[in-house]
């Protein structure tokens, strides 16, 4: 991301990082531009993120540790706390996130944690306009390769990712991205 | 004229190697300059309630010959999913620090952390004598970190994974477990029972056998009770046992493990019995009249009258954790029963449903008040209470240090006579005079909250949840509670000017956590910025704060006292007062 001048987002309200790597400023408009962009097909993300299973369940309560929870008989209870975790990491951050797969609904709401999780933007963007957008969020499947996401249905990705990776655009090249709309999973079935 | 002077150092440090508890050892380091500095050279085990209110490095700098470390890192309600992935806890900076500081390092315990397997591997090559490795409810790791423990600490003792969660990484390399040497012979306690891949059973045969002095063994659900028999057979020693999985009864199976247990003198503690087939339940009758300590709160599948049968032989019981399927029948017999009782939890079988499955209600919880005079510590869930249940269970046990109620649904009233349980939650804090823990839960009013405050003086622990009416409740708590250390909050009416009004009082506490409440944005600033000593943070995942009004309530807010600034490590949901601070400017 282009750093802006110093000078003009001081008044800027943002998340404080000290120390660490310089911050990365954004212009507010911007921001909210992204936002609307990929919130059109998700309405109340905050309480998306209390979705719950069965009815009267409220996050946390009753105070069952997710331990605990995991391990009960109950087939129900144990699904509701299936995780599907992978890795994220991004070029220039100094921490590894991990993300909960199975938290979210499709390419969209998944972005918008991303970017929540490692304070950037534009991930959204890349989802649409991956030419021109100078974060490249790839991920590798199971059979090790690394391809860029969104380019396969949701449902598929969410079986194959083995772990998330934003790359900048300027590493890309040359990286060894499968091409755009390989269909690697429709050359999979056809194979059987 | 310094105190110490009288007395050699060596003298003085002999005297200090008999003081153990981390108070009385804070305590007489502040005599003098020289007592001081005796004091903090030969302090060997450090706990750090929460690894953000010191650094490393502070932590090194005072007391420089560590042997045993004890970190605790997410929040309490981080158990029931309400911190977000990635919120912190990364206990690499310590253990690098550690590595390089702490050559002599024996100890490392751990509770909700985060965790790699390079911290692992580094552990293991880093402390020549290392003997402890406790993981509870920590994540981060897998199987990969496990091996390099298993492989390199010559001397470990201890290797115990509580709850922990655990990547199982398929190696070409080997099972984990067959990393630990052949020579390789001091284990002592073995806990794997969150391990949700199944282990080599060679190399966990091989492992037992070899290791006289193992007396604690908590398997994981993948070891079948055939397997179990061979295990007790090789450690007849064992004093802590936990099974595996034992769905299918077989008879050949039974004689063989029955055989086993008798084998087991010393056995003292049971735990496991996932999916356990009634029909094995015998098998252990032998060991029952030895046993201090049961848990059977993963038996799903051992209903009411198993359990009465099982319970009414552990004379001796001093610890029980069980399923509701006990209910009220169960737990008069246990009150009948287990005299020496100290210790008990009541977990729900089925939490999220709406009607109850169990005959479970308070009078359960009375009769074992009444029964076993040395009950102290209890966690309780069930659908219904009352405040005179409440006053009884107050009036019998006055010597109550730990009670957790947990009244399923929100807000549930007396069942008989619909009013708040205030008064009867009141009766528990006046006649417990030592209390330490409380967790509230039913309809209750901020008059609750006056009763603490006035009543719980040695209260250190407290959680509420759905209650209170208005700021006052929670200005009763911080005002009145001296020894008030942990507060937890969620879904409460308590905003910004009990918080702002006691904001002294935060810097005398380890951490409050306060969720769906409404403290608003201005106020966590405002605090932030008056309390340097404090850390803010304010968990949003709604995005930045200032996009919203400064009076808009935060999602969740934790403060802690601090002495070592703003952490590094923030995900971009968490926000602080930094956020409008200048930070452009250096």
């Amino acid at each position: 991301m282009e750093k802006e001048g110093l000078g003009l987002e001081i008044t800027e309200l943002r998340l404080g990082l000290p120390g660490g790597s310089a911050p990365i400023l954004v212009d507010k408009n911007e921001k909210k531009r992204v936002f609307s962009d990929i919130s059109d097909d998700h309405e109340n993300s905050s309480t998306d993120w209390k979705l719950t299973q069965t009815k009267n369940q409220v996050v946390g309560w009753p105070p069952v540790c997710s331990y605990r929870r995991k391990n009960s008989f109950h087939e129900k209870d144990r699904l509701e706390t299936s995780k599907m975790y992978v890795k994220v990491s991004m070029d220039g951050a100094p921490f590894l996130r991990k993300v909960d797969l199975s938290m979210h609904e499709g390419y969209s709401d998944l972005a918008v944690a991303l970017e929540k999780l490692f304070d950037c933007f534009g991930i959204g963007e890349a989802l649409k306009d991956a030419e021109n957008s100078e974060q490249v969020p790839i991920y590798e499947d199971k059979d090790g390769d690394w391809m860029l996401v969104g380019d396969v249905p949701w449902e598929m990705f969410f079986e194959s990712c083995k772990r998330l990776r934003i790359m900048k655009r300027s590493e890309a090249k040359g990286f060894g991205l499968q091409p755009k709309g390989s269909h690697k999973g429709n050359s999979k079935d056809v194979a059987k | 004229m310094m105190m110490g002077s009288s007395f050699p150092e060596e003298v003085l440090e002999h005297v200090f190697s008999f003081i153990e508890r981390d108070k009385d050892r804070n305590a007489i380091s502040t005599v003098c300059q020289s007592w001081y500095e005796i004091e903090r050279w030969s302090r060997r085990r450090v706990f750090v309630g929460n690894c953000y209110a010191v650094s490393p490095l502070i932590l090194i700098k005072r007391f420089p010959d560590v042997r045993c470390l004890e970190l605790k890192g997410k929040p309490h309600f981080a158990d029931f999913n309400l911190v977000p992935e990635g919120w912190g806890a990364y206990v690499s900076p310590w253990i690098a620090a550690a590595s390089t500081a702490y050559p002599w390092l024996e100890e490392i315990r751990l509770k909700r952390m985060v965790i790699s397997d390079d911290s692992l591997e580094l552990i293991s090559k880093s402390f020549k004598n290392f003997k402890v490795l406790v993981l509870s409810s920590c994540e981060g790791f897998s199987t990969e970190g496990l091996a390099a423990i298993a492989a390199n600490c010559r001397n470990l003792r201890e290797l115990d994974l509580r709850e922990s969660e655990v990547e199982d990484l398929n190696q070409s390399s080997g099972h984990w477990l067959s990393h630990f040497p052949d020579n390789y012979t001091s284990l002592v306690s073995l806990n794997i029972a969150c391990l949700n891949s199944e282990v080599s059973f060679t190399a966990l045969e091989r492992l037992v056998g070899r290791c006289p002095n193992l007396r604690t063994l908590r398997l994981n659900r993948a070891v079948p009770l055939d397997r179990l028999a061979i295990l007790l057979r090789r450690a007849p020693q064992l004093v802590e046992l936990g099974t595996g999985e034992a769905s299918d009864l077989r008879p050949d199976v039974f004689s063989n493990l029955s055989g086993a247990f008798s084998g087991c003198k010393e056995l003292k503690s049971l735990s496991g019995f996932w999916d356990v087939a009634p029909g094995y339940l015998p098998v252990v009758y032998p060991i029952c009249p030895r046993l201090t300590s049961l848990n059977l709160s993963y038996a799903a599948t051992i209903q009411s009258s198993d359990l009465i049968k099982l319970v009414s032989q552990c004379h001796n019981l001093q610890k029980l954790w069980v399923l509701d399927y006990i209910e009220d029948l169960g737990l008069e017999a246990l009150s009948a029963s287990c005299k020496d009782l100290r210790e008990l939890r009541v977990f729900p079988s089925e939490p999220f449903g709406v009607e109850p499955n169990v005959l479970l209600t308070e009078q359960g919880l009375v009769s074992v008040s009444e029964g076993c005079p040395k009950l102290h510590s209890v966690l309780y869930f069930c659908r219904q209470m009352s405040n005179d249940a409440l006053r009884t269970i107050a009036r019998n046990r006055p010597n109550m240090t730990r009670f957790r109620l947990c009244i399923i649904e929100p807000r549930t009233p007396d069942y008989l006579n619909h009013q708040s349980l205030d008064v009867g939650f009141g009766a528990i804090v006046e006649h417990c005079k030592d209390l330490r823990r409380l967790s509230l839960s039913g309809l209750l009013t901020d008059r609750v909250f006056e009763y603490i405050g006035t009543y719980g003086k040695k209260l250190e622990m407290l959680s509420v949840a759905f209650a209170g009416d208005s700021d006052l409740g929670l200005h009763h708590v911080l005002s009145g509670c001296e020894n008030l250390r942990k507060l937890e909050i969620r879904d409460c009416p308590f905003g910004d000017k009990a918080l702002l009004a006691n904001a002294a009082k935060l810097e005398t506490m380890r951490s409050l956590w306060m969720s769906s409440c409404s403290v608003s944005f201005g106020a966590c600033k405002l605090l932030g910025q008056k309390m340097p000593r404090l850390n803010v943070e304010v968990i949003d995942e709604r995005g930045p704060p200032g996009s919203r009004p400064e009076s808009c309530p935060v999602e969740k807010l934790y403060i802690y006292r601090t002495i070592s600034g703003q952490r590094f490590d923030m995900p971009g949901f968490v926000w602080t007062k930094d956020e409008n601070s200048a930070l452009g400017l250096s």
